[in-house]
């Protein structure tokens, strides 16, 4: 992050306060960074377990958004967060989330910044390497990003694709939007309606992972599991179409669904 | 993970909550001496992980210790939809004069617990809300003050109830809250909550999924997962062990991949090439040579797969770790099976080389990976 020009200003790892990291000062607690450094973000790797812990630490000192990259986190733990975080306006990514990127100008996040390139396609996924097959194709293709945000593989999490959606709706530098689902929960449906309610203003293609999952097991994602008959690839594809959306059947697909608009 | 019915039930108990009265039994003269302990006619019912065991003839009625044995045995020699049945809830039964549902789930999209329950009790609650949506009662559940005494008993009117039985109903709706705090349960469900002939409420059926990323936080359940796992293959809880996605399918090409999304795209693009994946394998991001080479052995002890198909996009996941990491399996156990390998990303052209000297070949693309692997399985056969 730091070599893609990312500014961060300060790391925190309870007890290892005074300390230093590629040149960053470690502290404590968010608290002492926060008086000492203007700081806006804040971007968490820290394990499942204690992730809450620090989530909730960084709403407490205003940080938003935070970008929550752990994966693992407990639903209830999940739950809490973003009903204190809704409470408090701030904005979380995450779980479970790659994190985000503006190419040519932030990261905050894991993604292999190499592949994204500057353009016009806002990417929103939740999923994690599958983001990077499809920027790479997209970068490929000529068809540059605008942003690429993970919303995260986990059940409960901050943004949705119709958060980001709507974001990139109002977002003078995205002109069309390539989103990336999987099998598990409604948000592609939900998305669905949303896109239709707007009579969404610019193109999207989608692409929906999980076809060949069989239900009621968790295909890695703790979100990804079809439950009953709830949550699987074909409904949201349906929605999808239903919605106008180009839906690929192949990940290198979405480009040529992009250019062909 | 989910909970048996009986350990379901052993929970409710601690919380005062009502269920009817039970023991469990794990051979034919257990469920004799449950019987004379409980005295009375009594339902046997197989404990097994999956659902639809009622259709199946998992659960069968004795009123005798006679028959209680014998129907415990049949039951006991049963498999259910591919689980064996290893215990017997031999218990109390009840005529209902009335059954309810009632659950609390995870609501995603809300973001929240809520509590989910019908008057239609005792069918698929799916089939409630498909047909008659109006019967289903939804009450979000605040995830910072959490459930209140007042909100219990306003669903239990909404139900139905009034007067002493509301608040029964509504005492029971908040155990099974507190329960599913205490638990870290993803779902719980009664179905059915009964009203006996003698105006009792007991949940008749109780069911508790766990959540899988709070086990860090039940050293009992992490214990109980290391010893029985029915509704898992013996391969899924290796690899479990060895913190490895895997779920193991009926198909012929074994897939390797790192990143949930990526995995399940590459099963989907095998599926559209005619061929069958044999399970999802996510080594996750970063992957030692270690634990690459644990998801290899594991994949290769399938007899079922035929062609291997590994799609490495690196990010964190380094190509050369990879590569070294199937070199090492194919020292060390060899690999018998023709292997389609995808390789692209951080240490790329390290991890090609170190391949290519060992004559196996990369490719570039996932749609040529899919391809290759679905052909080679034609020729296979």
């Amino acid at each position: 992050m730091l070599q893609y020009g990312t500014k961060i200003v300060a790391g925190v790892t309870p007890g290892r306060g005074g300390g230093e990291v590629n040149g960053i000062p470690v502290y404590d607690a968010v608290e002492e960074a926060a008086s000492r450094f203007d700081v806006s973000a804040s971007i968490i790797f820290v394990p499942a377990p204690f992730a809450k812990d620090a989530v909730l630490e960084a709403i407490s000192s205003g940080l938003s958004p935070v970008v929550v990259i752990t994966e693992g986190i407990p639903v209830k733990d999940e739950i809490q967060i973003m009903e204190v975080a809704r409470l408090k306006g701030i904005t979380v990514i995450g779980p479970n989330t790659p994190g985000i990127i503006t190419p040519n100008e932030c990261k905050l996040g894991i993604m292999p910044a190499h592949i994204f390139k500057q353009g016009k396609v806002g990417l929103v996924s939740r999923s994690g390497t599958l983001t990077y097959e499809i920027a790479a194709s997209l970068t490929a293709a000529g068809l540059g990003q605008s942003t690429c945000l993970g919303v995260g593989g986990d059940p409960v999490v901050g943004l949705s694709f119709v958060d980001v959606l709507e974001m990139f709706r109002k977002d003078p530098s995205t002109e069309a939007i390539a989103m990336i689902g999987e099998i598990g929960g409604n948000a592609e449906e939900m998305a669905a309606e949303y896109i239709k309610k707007t009579n969404y203003p610019k193109p999207i293609a989608a692409y929906v992972a999980g076809r060949a999952a069989p239900p009621g097991k968790r295909m890695g994602h703790a979100g990804a599991i079809i439950m009953g008959r709830s949550g699987t690839a074909e409904t949201k594809i349906e929605a999808l179409r239903d919605a106008g959306v180009r839906v690929a059947l192949k990940p290198g697909e979405i480009a040529r669904l992009l250019k062909s608009k | 993970m989910k909970l048996f019915e009986y350990e379901a039930k052993e929970i409710a108990q601690q919380y005062d909550l009502p269920v009817p009265k039970g023991l469990v039994a794990s051979n034919a003269q257990e469920a004799k001496e449950a019987f004379l302990k409980l005295n009375q006619p009594c339902m046997i019912k197989a404990q097994v992980l999956v659902a639809g065991r009622g259709k199946a003839g998992g659960i069968r009625p004795a009123s005798s210790d006679e028959e209680a044995s014998k129907v415990a045995e049949s039951l006991l020699s049963m498999t259910i939809k591919g689980e064996r049945v290893a215990k017997v809830l031999v218990e109390q039964k009840l005529a209902s004069r009335h059954e309810r549902y009632i659950s609390i789930v995870v609501d995603r999209s809300s973001k929240c617990f809520t509590l989910l329950c019908s008057s239609e009790g005792g069918v698929d609650i799916e089939q409630v809300a498909a047909n008659n949506p109006e019967k289903i009662i939804r009450h979000k559940i605040d995830p910072l003050i959490g459930l209140q005494e007042f909100e219990s008993r306003f669903v239990a009117k909404k139900l139905g109830y009034s007067g002493k039985q509301m608040n029964q109903v509504s005492s029971i709706i908040t155990k099974l809250y507190q329960i599913t705090l205490d638990y870290d349960a993803e779902l719980i469900e009664s179905n059915p909550l009964i009203e006996t002939e003698n105006g009792e409420l007991i949940a008749a059926d109780l069911r508790i999924l766990v959540d899988d990323n709070s086990l860090f936080r039940h050293p009992k359940f992490l214990e109980r997962m290391k010893t029985f796992e029915p509704d898992m293959t013996p391969l899924e809880v290796k690899a479990r062990e060895k913190g490895l996605a895997f779920v193991e399918l009926d198909g012929e090409v074994g897939i390797i991949g790192n990143g949930a999304g990526l995995v399940m795209a590459t099963l989907d693009m095998i599926l559209d090439y005619k061929g069958k994946p044999a399970n999802f394998c996510d080594v996750g991001g970063g992957a030692s040579e270690e634990r690459i080479a644990s998801a290899l052995e594991i994949v290769l002890a399938n007899p079922k797969v035929k062609v291997l198909l590994i799609n490495i996009m690196g990010g964190i996941t380094r190509c050369d770790d990879v590569a070294n990491a199937i070199l090492d399996i194919q020292k060390r156990m060899g690999i018998s099976k023709p292997m389609v390998i995808r390789l692209v990303g951080t240490n790329e052209e390290e991890g090609r080389k170190i391949l290519a000297a060992a004559n196996i070949p990369s490719l570039n693309t996932m749609e040529e990976a899919a391809a290759k692997a679905a052909e080679l399985v034609s020729k296979v056969k």
